[in-house]
């Protein structure tokens, strides 16, 4: 049972390996990234039940016992997150493998571009599954210098100038990472982090403020927190579409559970965090008004995604078991939906041979099925009943309710927010499918992977669309028990002890 | 808690200032050298996390109390690593961007600048637009943005 | 594999390798090359080698291991690049007829196997076994079974060091030429 943890780190490891010695043959590499993902997600389930049922599964990582060894622990969050990241991931690849079939042919390997996938989806399971501080480090690594290739593979001239805007701030964090890491262990001599929970408890108060906001920062840069930002709108709309997908999904999300982790194991607070809540009601109100201004289809969604880090934040600065719930719960539904919404973008942009939403038109006449598939994310983004948005958000907003005088005040802001989204939203599909039908665009630049105006979608890449939208569906009928799963969740969060008794014993 | 000599404290201010100084220019060349000095100073924190210098941790070389902290030690190996890749891939980063563009600056976001300009009210801040059109004319560090270098269309 | 050298690449063969890995016997005239250099690269390219392989083998007990045996592999590379220069540069090495990344692969998939093949004897995933041994000539030898991983880590880091002076340095040696005609 316990070398099941293992299993969502080493096997997409074994899986690059594979893809790097068969990189002749298109083929085997498709069906080794599928597989892989796949075996994953099967795993990541079974741990999921074997969490809920029996506790956090700790594995010591060749017998040495914590806190000396490495652990990989599973408990509910991480197995949870897990699933459904593993699970986008694999609709992701579908989508991409597809379109790379449409756009070069059946016959094209590549030695870059599943090795890497893969690695990134490694990076993703071990920053989900880590039980040590460093390790947490060494998989944001993993995931990010995975993204730095994709982001930049076939960069064309015009991109190049986001890409290098992506690299150079998530090195900085990384390094700021770092150096959090070594003040972290000057300062309590351990890495683990169950260890670190009981420990940074006996530092001065001074001390922990400290530390506790260096994590802030480094996970806020990389979560995409207001004012640490720009760069995500800047860089996530230059990738091509499934890559956008993945990083909107996944990447984003690994910090807000970094944070969510850190916050509540190691510098658990009592009542809710100011600072938290004012961060988290900037971070939704400049990211929803700033989609508002934008004209670039990409760029409007990426600064959603910026408004709705603020959303996650929220629920864990209001510092309640219910809080954190609806955390895990909103981010579960948002990997799911800005996935998605990404991935329909990248249909509708080839559709119509272009990003900006001036030149877009009339597209529900001559695609109607890709109307329908932009709605259903839209409105669940929105959190219109009976979507998985709105379940995930009356979560939180009953976690504000609860907080105090200051949280209802930011519960309001949440609502706020949503109506910016659901107004940004119904008017991209006004203006993008309603009135008159526009032909498409040339294709401007052959070379640019990002605009490919040819019109070439392949049923597949409608398919691994629909079915990362039957998933958020899923999310929204298994409402109950999802969020019984997600409750009980943000209460081993608060308590900490499952967690540190199953990593120390 | 372990503190550190004054010495190590100034050599570590140092590095990051410079480091984060060098971070912000505009040529990635510079960048990248600002990103291993930075990079050389959370190693080098991290070492001196571990305590006091003392005896290599080698089994049989010396008595176990006498050695140092290995953790920190092999945390820093690993992250030398990690910055050793993080060095080569700005490298090829920064060839790719100076094959492609002609040099190796990292530039404004443009659409950002666009939206900007548009949203802004009608000559309400006509004179500000002119100050702002490029920014290039205000930052000397990117002044190889505009010349047009010998290399360009090097490859393809 | 095709021997045709001379195609242009494409995104897609892009790490072909185009010719020869190790220097080969004549030597072009070129006006930049150091002779001195040269010969001691050939003379230090083994004994890097044999070294390498040392702090591999010794990595267990005492300093060394797969990292530090690679680099070490990879410098004995690098010395060969410098030394040789373009001319051998741009064709390092095609006698291990190997692509770099296939290097890469292999170091990780048997790494990514030694991790796991504890599992198969009923033992947590990572852990070693000690195997000691006294051989006739060589005395008391301890084989440690996590010797295979840092194999791995061995062959992937001279994959690495080969990719990247294939792709830092002779492809854009090669780029630099092209543009000159």
């Amino acid at each position: 049972m316990t070398t099941l943890v293992t299993l969502p780190v080493l096997l997409p490891i074994l899986g690059a390996a594979l893809t790097v010695i068969g990189s002749r043959s298109a083929r085997l590499q498709r069906l080794v990234g599928i597989v892989v993902l796949a075996a994953v997600s099967v795993v990541a389930a079974v741990l999921l039940v074997a969490a809920d049922r029996t506790g956090p599964v700790v594995v010591e990582l060749g017998g040495w016992p914590a806190p000396v060894g490495i652990v990989l622990v599973a408990d509910r969050l991480s197995a949870l997150l897990l699933l459904i990241s593993t699970l986008v991931t694999l609709a992701v690849l579908v989508y991409a493998i597809d379109q790379r079939i449409t756009d070069y042919g059946r016959d094209t390997a590549s030695t870059t571009f599943h090795p890497i996938f893969l690695l990134l989806s490694t990076g993703v399971s071990l920053a989900y599954l880590t039980g040590d501080l460093f390790n947490l480090f060494v998989a944001f690594e993993i995931m990010l210098f995975a993204s730095y290739v994709l982001i930049t593979r076939r960069t064309s001239a015009s991109r190049i100038r986001s890409g290098m805007t992506y690299v150079i701030i998530s090195l900085t964090s990384s390094l700021l990472f770092l150096s959090t890491i070594a003040l972290v262990y000057a300062a309590t001599g351990t890495v683990n982090l169950a260890d670190l929970a009981t420990r940074v408890a006996a530092l001065p108060p001074g001390l922990q403020t400290v530390l506790a906001l260096m994590t802030v920062v480094t996970f806020g840069i990389k979560a995409a927190i207001v004012p640490l930002h720009f760069w995500l709108p800047d860089s996530y709309p230059n990738a091509p579409a499934p890559v956008t997908a993945l990083f909107a999904g996944l990447l984003t999300k690994v910090g807000i559970y970094a944070l969510l982790r850190t916050q509540t194991l190691i510098f658990p607070q009592v009542g809710p965090s100011t600072v938290l809540l004012v961060i988290a009601t900037l971070t939704m109100i400049v990211g929803a008004l700033g989609a508002l201004a934008q004209n670039d289809l990409n760029r409007l969604l990426s600064f959603l995604l910026v408004s709705h880090i603020g959303f996650m934040l929220f629920g864990l600065a209001v510092f309640d078991a219910r809080g954190a719930g609806g955390t895990a719960l909103y981010v579960v539904h948002h990997i799911t939906v800005q996935a998605t919404l990404f991935l329909v973008s990248g249909l509708i942009t080839r559709r119509t041979g272009t990003v900006s939403i001036d030149q877009m038109g009339g597209l529900a006449q001559r695609a109607p099925f890709l109307a329908i598939l932009f709605a259903i994310p839209a409105l669940t983004l929105a959190g219109i009943p009976p979507t998985s948005g709105f379940v995930a958000k009356l979560a939180l907003l009953q976690a504000g309710a609860d907080g105090g005088p200051f949280t209802r005040i930011v519960a309001g802001v949440v609502i706020l927010a949503s109506l910016l989204t659901l107004y940004a939203m119904v008017r991209v599909w006004i203006r993008v499918f309603w009135g008159t039908a526009r032909e498409p665009l040339p294709d401007a630049d052959p070379a640019d992977e990002l605009v490919v105006g040819t019109a070439a979608t392949s049923r597949p890449m409608y398919a691994a669309t629909s079915g990362l939208i039957v998933i958020s569906l899923t999310i929204a009928a298994a409402a109950g028990p999802l969020s019984a799963v997600t409750g009980r969740a943000g209460t081993d969060l608060m308590d900490r002890l499952p967690y540190t008794t199953a990593v120390l014993r | 808690m372990n503190t550190i000599n004054l010495g190590m404290a100034v050599v570590l201010a140092v590095l990051y200032s410079v480091g984060f100084y060098l971070l912000l220019q505009r040529s990635l060349m510079r960048i990248l050298i600002g990103i291993v000095v930075l990079g050389h100073g959370a190693n080098l924190m991290l070492q001196l996390a571990g305590g006091p210098p003392a005896r290599a941790p080698i089994l049989g070389t010396a008595p176990p109390e006498l050695f140092a902290d290995p953790l920190p030690q092999a945390l820093a190996l690993t992250a030398i690593v990690i910055t050793f890749a993080m060095t080569t891939y700005l490298l090829a980063l920064g060839y790719r961007s100076w094959v492609l563009v002609g040099h190796d600056e990292v530039q404004d976001d443009v659409e950002d600048r666009r939206i900007a300009e548009r949203e802004r009210p009608e000559g309400s801040m006509a004179d500000d637009t002119a100050a702002t059109g490029t920014d290039d004319e205000e930052d000397p560090g990117s002044a190889a943005a505009s010349a047009e270098p010998a290399g360009t269309g090097v490859a393809q | 594999m095709s021997t045709d050298h001379h195609r242009t690449p494409s995104w897609d063969d892009w790490d072909y390798p185009e010719g020869e890995w190790m220097l080969s016997g004549e030597c072009p005239v070129r006006t930049n090359r150091t002779l001195m250099l040269e010969m001691a690269a050939r003379v230090l390219f083994p004994t890097v080698l044999v070294f390498s392989v040392y702090l591999l083998i010794v990595g267990h007990y005492a300093p060394g291991g797969g990292f530090s045996g690679g680099l070490v592999a990879g410098l004995a590379f690098v010395l060969r690049y410098i030394a040789g220069g373009d001319a051998e540069g741009a064709a390092i090495g095609s006698r291990i007829r190997l692509r770099p990344p296939l290097l890469v692969g292999i170091g990780l998939l048997l790494a990514v196997l030694a991790a796991f093949a504890p599992v198969a004897f009923g033992n947590p995933v990572l852990s070693s076994a000690m195997l000691s041994v006294d051989v006739p000539v060589l005395g008391h030898v301890d084989l440690v079974s996590s010797l295979i991983l840092d194999v791995g880590v061995y062959l992937l880091i001279i994959g690495v060091v080969l990719d990247l002076l294939r792709s830092l340095g002779s492809a854009i040696e090669r780029d630099e030429r092209e543009a000159r005609r």
